[in-house]
């Protein structure tokens, strides 16, 4: 498998200041692209992904070969339907499928960056993504969305450019990463770092990895995504291939089995320092305060149309720091819809098969589509 | 009701901002749109309201109005509509009142208890009454304030606000409520429309 022939990278010159306040010039970013972009050019939605997430949106992902990650909200006829929208993704800066990342050569040193990579921000990201839009000559987007930290990403583009995009999505996210994000995001980071593979950042360059530590880390991670109600549906107490319990350590309950191999097919495709530096971005993700405390002059400059969508079980972004996004937007007259989604799957619904998620995207995109 | 919607967008003015309390399923802020250049929102409570309002291309806030009318800054609106929901909220004088802080004027509709049918249905049946505007059972009903157009014009100097127009809905006739006829109207329309502010 080669690995570059299967990404699309473009070479960003044009120099990026930092929030750290280090500034990066010539380098890659990888994105894919379904759909097509009309005459117009007024068809093109971009999409940010989350945390773990990757620009392999929809269809075979070429690298791990699975489905994409929003395979059930796009494709054609889908809710961000490819055969009428041009869907942009890119691999977030910091990330780890082909964008400037810690695991690229540091030019100067010849070394792999690990730690010695800059410390990213969301704004950095999306300040990096918007080159895309120049790269496809789009001068207008006609939507940008995404969920958790994708979310984020939706927010802080429209807040940094209030006049490239007709209308913005944000999903269950938040304007502001809480204390239990954070701890949960440090919770991840400590078990890499207790990794004695991990070896402050340099483990490529020693030919080892800290999979324990990362799988211990997307394990941990994994229950926020979903609800309890949901866990306990889905696996109660129920035995992994076994009559009774067997008085050890083994992994007895189904939970404990699946729990362990979502870990253990996670450390595959994902790089323990980008885990590091992009939940760190999300830590440090803060537009109220960016903003001194009034998140609405965020987007006082901005006439898009925003959708914002929660989810009922959502416990990791919850309905109310989802409203508080919809607040901000009416106390300055912003034009803005919200729906609150009922399901049980937990923050990780906006990633599965949620008719009325789908549902209501699809109604909105495409009523404003044909609104335009 | 169709009336009901071309009264209120005849007392609409056209190049305003509009916020529609307990919207629905959008029907009114559709009418209004196709009707007048006017800048239309939403609040309904309903999630499956909201997902057809959504449908319809309207821009709706799942929320609910005693509780989330909080987040519009005064004077948001310069019409904020309240349609035959106001005898449907725990506290009537609150709802009001926010409705005139957030918007400049308030159109308010009730359905009328003092109608005849209402009366008679009490006084001879002895039970409570169900009728066309007002179609539950006493043990189903959302509605907990049931008032006649005369108790919301009394209730507008108890809680100090000021109706500028009355009109009373009969057989899908419009006229006007004033002084001389408020006993006849409050005997026969099945619908009060009134145009409020603070």
């Amino acid at each position: 498998m080669n690995i570059k022939e299967n990404i699309k990278t473009l070479i960003i010159e044009k120099p990026l200041k930092l929030d750290c306040g280090q500034t990066i010039n010539n380098f890659p970013l990888a994105y894919e692209t379904y759909g097509s972009l009309n005459k117009n050019k007024d068809n093109a939605i971009l999409v940010f992904h989350a945390l773990t997430g990757d620009q392999f949106v929809t269809g075979l992902n070429p690298i791990t070969n699975k489905d994409g990650w929003w395979s059930s909200v796009v494709g054609p006829n889908k809710s961000i339907d490819t055969n009428k929208y041009f869907v942009i993704c890119a691999n977030v800066i910091g990330g780890c499928m082909g964008s400037f990342g810690p695991n690229n050569e540091n030019p100067e040193t010849k070394k792999i960056y690990g730690t010695d990579f800059p410390v990213i921000t969301i704004n950095d990201m999306v300040n990096a993504q918007a080159n895309l839009l120049d790269h496809f000559g789009i001068k207008k987007l006609f939507s940008v969305t995404g969920g958790s930290m994708g979310g984020m990403q939706v927010l802080q583009f429209v807040s940094n450019f209030p006049d490239k995009t007709k209308t913005a999505v944000p999903i269950a996210c938040t304007a502001s990463h809480s204390a239990q994000n954070i701890a949960f995001n440090e919770l991840g980071r400590q078990a890499i770092a207790a990794d004695h593979n991990w070896l402050d950042g340099e483990y490529t360059s020693k030919n080892t990895v800290p999979d324990k530590g990362l799988a211990v880390a997307r394990m941990a991670a994994h229950i926020t995504y979903l609800s309890k109600k949901g866990l306990q549906e889905k696996f109660g107490r129920k035995l992994q291939e076994r009559d009774d319990l067997k008085f050890s350590f083994d992994a007895d309950f189904q939970i404990e089995s699946y729990l362990r191999y979502q870990g253990s097919v996670f450390v595959d495709r994902f790089d323990a320092n980008s885990y590091l530096y992009i939940t760190r971005a999300m830590d440090y993700f803060d537009l109220i305060k960016q903003f001194n405390g009034n998140l609405s002059n965020a987007f006082k400059n901005t006439k898009a149309k925003f959708f914002i969508i929660s989810f009922t079980s959502d416990w990791l972004y919850p309905t109310q720091e989802n409203k508080d996004i919809v607040i901000a937007l009416n106390a300055i007259g912003a034009d803005v819809g919200f729906v609150e989604i009922e399901s049980d799957k937990g923050h990780d619904s906006f990633l599965l098969d949620v008719p009325d998620f789908l549902k209501a995207l699809k109604n909105f995109l495409d009523k404003s589509y044909t609104e335009q | 009701m169709k009336s009901e919607y071309k009264i209120i967008t005849d007392i609409i003015e056209a190049n305003t901002r509009v916020l529609d309390v307990g919207c629905d399923n959008g029907t009114l802020m559709e009418f209004l749109k196709k009707n007048k250049n006017v800048d239309i929102r939403g609040i309904e409570i309903s999630k499956e309201k909201v997902q057809t309002c959504i449908s319809k291309g309207l821009t709706v806030i799942e929320g609910n109005a005693e509780l989330d009318l909080k987040q519009f800054p005064n004077d948001s609106f310069d019409y904020v509509v309240l349609g035959q929901t106001l005898q449907a909220f725990i506290n009537p004088e609150i709802v009001i009142k926010e409705l005139l802080r957030v918007g400049k004027k308030a159109i308010v509709t009730i359905p009328n208890f003092g109608h005849w049918k209402v009366r008679i249905s009490l006084l001879i049946k002895g039970t409570m009454p169900v009728t066309k505007t007002l179609p539950n059972d006493w043990y189903n009903t959302p509605n907990l304030h049931m008032c006649t157009i005369k108790d919301f014009v009394s209730f507008s100097k108890i809680i100090d606000f000021k109706i500028f127009k009355s009109l009373a809905l009969i057989n899908k006739n419009v006229s006007t409520i004033n002084n001389s006829n408020l006993f006849f109207k409050n005997l026969f329309a099945e619908l009060g429309i009134f145009l409020i502010e603070k």
